[in-house]
């Protein structure tokens, strides 16, 4: 399967879905639809590059934990990424992610995430084959 | 939402008995329309809520309530702590303290009208707003603490603000017992450049002309008379309330199967009120609300600055300013008792009723002004606390309008520019760093805010004094 993210609904707030061929591709493709929050992702160029890394004691809190470190970096960094790397070995997890400054005049960013919940929090096979990764993000 | 499990109590009273792991009733607060239109995740979360240990009355849903996480939106719920009672990270929620000020201006319509474009681009340029925008305000770790105990206190002394305006907000201006100490460094590194900032998302600033008065005795008490003009900030406790929601809400996740407690919803995420990892939240949270409160208190300086330049014979008063994510230790009664009650307000505002000790004498005898954000078309509504309000929902009420409609619909049925382009034909004028957030944000949106103040008027939870109308809007 192709990876890729989407956006879904969810009341006041909005929920992050990726899909790929494995656990690490899902958590990526989650993490992309993270930036999609805000922004649209091709516009932004992954000129510097961040490493994260993070551990939990399952799959599900795992993802949480992921965007929250990615949602943490956006913050902190004023950044926005275009790409992520992840490797995850059992329920470890190292990444690295590539983007930019936020700039209001290119990236005409939308809303802030505050922070990934654990409300339609999953991680398992997709429908079509290989994995998916979904939570509802705080906006 | 199926009405077929609710006994109607009264026009705008709703309950369903304890049944199954429930430990109380659930009561919602609404007109039939509102209650027809609410999500019936809003009725699960509402009964998953009254499954938790030390509940004490009912668990309650506002009429704007909506499916949240873990508690509803709208929710309120009181635990004890003596039986077991917990407090909840997710029934605080992550933007701690998020809330609402109100200042009096002293000007009318005529005044600003004249000058709307340059008080529109004044505000705009000066008050930080939007995604990645930064504060002027950088804060050593000594003066973090300083903040996280002293809350809006703490931004007079600094010289942000009157010693006038802390009697008119919640707490008197500093939630007492916050515990810096147990804010982690992450959540205090993440504020470091956020003080002073409005935020994105639902957050605006907005000049508005009060357009009707509905109690013209509680209007005069709080100094609105139809055509004042009043300043709405309605802004958290921005990044290091955020983190703290993220990180609290994971250790609750973690501890509660050593504490006894199974949860209906991860998100449901509690810790007893007497254990250590409680505690610590606790005082996490209270240094978070006097964040938020400091950062209300530094965007009303910023406001107050603007205005000297513009329309400079201005003066601005703080005619309230509530809080809506908390989780606060009250007083109240209950058959008969007082009893001290960790009251949770997750999306619902405090409305204290006449005769209060906590409101500041001139307000007493009046009720708690409880300040209703609605739209950015819409306006915006002043309600009062009521005698009643006590023995229904532990004295809380709405505390806005409620999406209709998701950020992602809306940003495929809008288009921002004409969004901004139609309320400046009706006289509103928007500045925004963000195009996109406008749609998202469209009054379109947002379901009707009179009909849910119309609803928490007739249930008796506050009453209806007075309705804000836009004229600038600075959304984040």
């Amino acid at each position: 399967m192709t990876a890729r993210w989407e956006l879904f609904e969810h009341g006041a707030d909005i929920g992050v879905r990726g899909f790929g061929d494995t656990r690490a591709e899902a958590f990526e493709q989650a993490a992309m639809a993270v930036t999609a929050v805000v922004t649209d992702p091709a516009g932004v160029e992954p000129r510097e590059m961040v490493q994260m890394s993070c551990e939990a004691p399952d799959d599900e809190l795992l993802l949480a934990d992921w965007l929250n470190a990615v949602i943490y970096q956006m913050a902190l960094r004023r950044m926005l990424f275009r790409r992520f790397e992840v490797k995850l070995e059992g329920r470890r997890l190292q990444a690295r992610a590539w983007g930019e400054p936020a700039s209001v005049a290119r990236h005409h960013p939308a809303v802030e995430v505050k922070g990934a919940t654990y409300t339609a929090l999953r991680v398992g096979p997709a429908q079509q084959g290989g994995w998916l990764a979904q939570t509802v993000v705080d906006v | 939402m199926d009405l077929q499990r609710l006994e109607r109590r009264s026009p705008c009273q709703w309950m369903m008995p304890a049944q199954g792991a429930m430990r109380v009733p659930v009561v919602i607060f609404a007109s039939e329309a509102l209650v027809r239109e609410m999500d019936q995740k809003v009725f699960e979360q509402a009964c998953n809520v009254a499954m938790l240990p030390g509940i004490v009355g009912a668990s309650y849903a506002m009429p704007d309530a909506h499916w949240g996480y873990g508690f509803p939106i709208g929710g309120v719920a009181a635990f004890d702590a003596d039986r077991g009672g917990v407090v909840s990270a997710g029934g605080v929620g992550f933007d701690i303290s998020c809330g609402v000020r109100c200042l009096r201006t002293g000007l009318t319509r005529a005044d600003v009208e004249p000058v709307q474009r340059r008080l529109a681009d004044g505000l705009f340029k000066h008050v930080p707003a939007g995604v990645g925008s930064t504060g002027a305000i950088r804060l050593n770790a000594d003066e973090m603490d300083a903040m996280l105990c002293g809350g809006a206190k703490w931004a007079v002394q600094r010289g942000w603000g009157d010693a006038a305006d802390l009697d008119r907000i919640e707490e008197h201006g500093q939630m007492l017992h916050a515990k810096p100490g147990e804010v982690s460094a992450q959540a205090k590194k993440r504020q470091r450049e956020e003080m002073g900032t409005l935020g994105s998302g639902n957050h605006y600033l907005e000049v508005q002309e009060v357009a009707e008065i509905h109690d013209e005795r509680i209007a005069s008490a709080y100094g609105l008379a139809r055509g004042d003009i009043v300043v709405m900030i309605h802004c958290g406790s921005r990044g290091l309330g955020h983190q703290i929601g993220t990180e609290y809400l994971r250790e609750m996740v973690l501890a509660a199967p050593g504490h006894g407690i199974a949860l209906p919803d991860r998100e449901l995420a509690c810790a007893p009120i007497r254990s250590d990892l409680g505690q610590r939240y606790l005082g996490a949270m209270r240094a978070a609300i006097n964040c938020a409160l400091a950062n209300r208190q530094v965007l009303t300086h910023l406001v107050r600055q603007v205005f000297a330049d513009v329309l400079p014979k201005a003066r601005l008063p703080v005619l309230y300013d509530v809080s809506h994510n908390t989780c606060k230790l009250e007083t109240h009664e209950i058959d008969g008792q007082k009893r001290q009650l960790y009251v949770h307000r997750k999306g619902a505002t405090r409305a204290f009723g006449p005769g209060h000790p906590d409101l500041p004498e001139p307000l007493r005898a009046f009720g708690q002004p409880v300040l209703i954000g609605g739209s950015m078309g819409t306006g915006s509504y002043v309600l009062a606390g009521t005698t009643q309000s006590e023995s229904l929902a532990y004295a809380s009420a709405c505390h806005g309008a409620g999406r209709a409609m998701s950020r992602h619909q809306a940003l495929r049925t809008w288009q921002g520019r004409q969004v901004i382009d139609d309320l400046a034909a009706q006289g509103i004028l928007v500045r925004t760093p963000s195009q996109r957030g406008v749609a998202e944000e469209a009054p379109g949106a947002y379901k009707d805010v009179s009909a849910v103040v119309d609803a928490a008027d007739a249930a008796g939870l506050a009453r209806k004094v007075a309705w804000l109308r836009p004229m600038v809007c600075v959304k984040g």
